[in-house]
């Protein structure tokens, strides 16, 4: 059930050699199946030295030999990964699940499996400026891209949703030195020139079929079918998807659904780029005045349209105060420092 | 009674079958009429029948009005093929396609056949593939497009819970071979051409023990 491997490749031959992990009984030909598949889907086959990890799946916890309490924690946090519309209104103000950007209930490669948080945190994070913790990490997804306020610390539900993490990480060192195989969502090299105008006619003719001409989406009795890729429904300014980088990733490895790198870099691109021209709700982190705000987060920013003028006819991006369904600004995680200076080592 | 005012852009049909005109608007008592000519194949109540071994009739009774006449539109300019349905497409004028999908969308769904004797296992495969898909062979999960229970998503993704086993594996083998392909950009066709035999079979007779509307 626990497949950790380092993969490495020797003169066009490919190699295995297993790391040490206790209960592995994953075969070198089934991982090979599983990266043929990945490979036949337009992936990249793992380079060398990098760490390969097939996370268990839920059919897998039935045969766990764990404590039944945790296995029914480990499921609440599934459902809760999977269903986190469940949590609207409370912690939750957008059409998103988790599983809306982490495909694969969280497993798939390219599409930012969320297992190697469980192995790698605590860590810093540029985005906050301090060490993070997997809660703080996951606390960061409700703040931003589920534009919502995330469960308290040590609540069940985060502890929930961490053991589901943890649970994905299975037989995985922590801290491992190798660098992981498709780990975030990689972007594609970013092409000479951007076109708006070309993002929206391959939008309408590739993406609009799902998630409608005007990104809002589809919801079907109460539940997210195809969710907002901008507006009021979807993510706010301050989530790692406005980086048109990271959107271009995402592009790439995962839409349309289910015909994975179909599309060109350049299209990717262009599509991600029209995307991120257009309006969703203010940043948590907004001080009042959006180009202060984009100044003050540039390290991020510098990669969205926020604060700059859109090209399409949407004015000055972020000029507002719209936070969407989300009655405040500020969820309980935003700007809260941690500091261990008066520490001495 | 609703009247059904179906739009050129909702359908799809403005690049996708090349009309030039807005389809007409439906009228589900004329539907009726038109709808004789199709009972000896999808029964008097839209129930259709699961034909072991043979060919399966799909139900049409409340499906999405505006997906039945996409079809019957696809059947008529070719752009799908089934020897035994094309004839009665081809009798259909515009305003009566628009008609009988009026006609065949406001009946009451009924139930899906040919699940019946699938064991456990079975059973346990096609709920994982329709809920959940099976990621690590990329089959994507038939409700992320289907909708909650796979029983429809607006007019483009058809409910296909409660709908029988032998059709729904018979449009997947088609999507497979390459002989149904009138799907919007590939986008069932990619899903299809991805399963097993096994995989096919057991979501079929899972979808088909589903209910077609929320109890
Ligand atoms: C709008 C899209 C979106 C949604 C919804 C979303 N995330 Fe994320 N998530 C991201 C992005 C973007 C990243 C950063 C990926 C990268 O490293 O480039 C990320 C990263 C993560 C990571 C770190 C993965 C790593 O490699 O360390 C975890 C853990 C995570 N998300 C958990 C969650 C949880 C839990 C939820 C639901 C509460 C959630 N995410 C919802 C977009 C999303
Ligand atoms: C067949 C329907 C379909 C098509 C076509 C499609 N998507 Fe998606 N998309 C989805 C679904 C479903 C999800 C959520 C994944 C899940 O819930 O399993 C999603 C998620 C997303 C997300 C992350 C969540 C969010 O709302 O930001 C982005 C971004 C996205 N799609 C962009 C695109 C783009 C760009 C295209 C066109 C190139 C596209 N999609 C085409 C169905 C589709
Ligand atoms: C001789 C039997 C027969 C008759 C009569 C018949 N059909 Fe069909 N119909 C079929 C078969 C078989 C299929 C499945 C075709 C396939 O496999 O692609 C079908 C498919 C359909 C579909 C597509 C359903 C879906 O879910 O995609 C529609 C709509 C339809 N028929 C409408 C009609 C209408 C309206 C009439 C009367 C005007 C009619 N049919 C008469 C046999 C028949
Ligand atoms: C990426 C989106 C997507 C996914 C995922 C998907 N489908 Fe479909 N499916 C479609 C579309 C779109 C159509 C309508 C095709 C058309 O307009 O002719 C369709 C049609 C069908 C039909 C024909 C229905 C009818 O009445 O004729 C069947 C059967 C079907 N799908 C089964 C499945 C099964 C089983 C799964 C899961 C294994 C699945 N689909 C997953 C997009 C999808």
């Amino acid at each position: 059930m626990i497949r950790t491997l380092v993969y490495t490749a020797l003169s066009g031959t490919v190699l295995f050699s297993a790391t040490a992990a206790a209960n592995s009984y994953k075969t070198g030909a089934e991982i090979q199946q599983y990266i043929d598949t990945l490979t036949e889907m337009g992936f990249p086959a793992p380079e060398e030295d990098q760490l390969v990890h097939i996370p268990p799946t839920m059919e897998d916890l039935e045969e766990a030999d764990i404590h039944p309490k945790l296995k029914q924690t480990i499921r609440r946090g599934y459902d809760l990964f999977t269903n986190t519309q469940q949590l609207r209104g409370e912690n939750v103000f957008n059409n998103m699940n988790c599983s809306s950007c982490h495909l694969g209930e969280g497993r798939m490669p390219f599409s930012a499996p969320i297992w190697p948080a469980a192995v790698t945190l605590p860590d810093f994070r540029g985005k906050n400026g301090h060490v993070n913790s997997l809660e703080e990490r996951i606390a960061g997804c409700f703040a931003y891209s589920m534009n919502g306020e995330p469960p308290a610390y040590g609540s069940d539900d985060m502890l929930a949703l961490s053991a589901y993490h943890q649970w994905l990480a299975s037989g995985v060192e922590m801290y491992p030195k190798q660098d992981i195989y498709g780990r975030g969502f990689p972007a594609p090299d970013r092409p000479e020139q951007l076109s708006y105008s070309n993002g929206e006619k391959l939008y309408q003719q590739k993406c609009a079929v799902c998630h409608s001409e005007d990104g809002s989406g589809l919801r079907v009795d109460n539940q997210t079918v195809y969710p907002a890729l901008w507006g009021d429904m979807s993510n706010n300014w301050g989530a790692g998807m406005v980086r048109i980088f990271t959107a271009a990733g995402f592009i790439k490895n995962n839409m349309p659904l289910g015909q994975p790198n179909s599309l060109s870099d350049q299209e990717a691109w262009d599509i991600a780029y029209y995307m991120d021209n257009q309006e969703r709700p203010q940043d948590p982190r907004y001080t009042g005045d959006v180009e202060e705000t984009a100044e003050m987060f540039n390290n991020f920013h510098q990669h969205s349209m926020y604060g700059k003028d859109s090209a399409g006819d949407g004015g000055l991006l972020g000029d507002h105060e719209n936070t969407g369904d989300k009655p405040f600004l500020k969820p309980f995680n935003v700007g809260v420092p941690r500091n261990f200076e008066g520490n001495t080592d | 009674m609703r009247k059904l005012s179906i739009t050129l852009a909702a359908l799809g049909l403005a690049t996708q079958a090349g009309l030039a005109q807005a389809a007409p608007e439906g009228d589900p008592e004329k539907g009726k009429q038109a709808a004789t000519m199709c009972t000896a194949c999808h029964q008097a109540d839209g129930s259709g029948k699961h034909v072991e071994g043979g060919e399966s009739w799909p139900r049409l009774a409340g499906l999405n009005a505006e997906y039945i006449a996409k079809q019957l539109h696809d059947f008529k300019s070719g752009k799908r093929q089934n020897a035994s349905m094309m004839p009665f497409a081809n009798m259909l004028s515009d305003q009566q396609i628009a008609d009988v999908s009026a006609y065949y969308a406001q009946m009451d769904a009924t139930p899906g056949q040919g699940g019946e004797n699938a064991s456990e296992a079975v059973l346990k495969r096609g709920e994982q593939i329709a809920e959940r898909g099976d990621w690590s062979e990329y089959v994507v999960s038939c409700k992320s497009c289907h909708g909650p229970d796979s029983r429809g998503a607006g007019a483009t993704f058809p409910g296909i819970a409660g709908q029988h086993a032998g059709y729904i594996k018979a449009q997947l083998k088609a999507w497979q071979e390459g002989s149904r392909s009138n799907d919007p950009q590939n986008l069932m066709g990619a899903v299809a051409k991805r399963m097993s035999n096994e995989d096919i079979h057991a979501v079929a007779v899972w979808l088909a023990n589903q209910s077609p509307v929320a109890e």
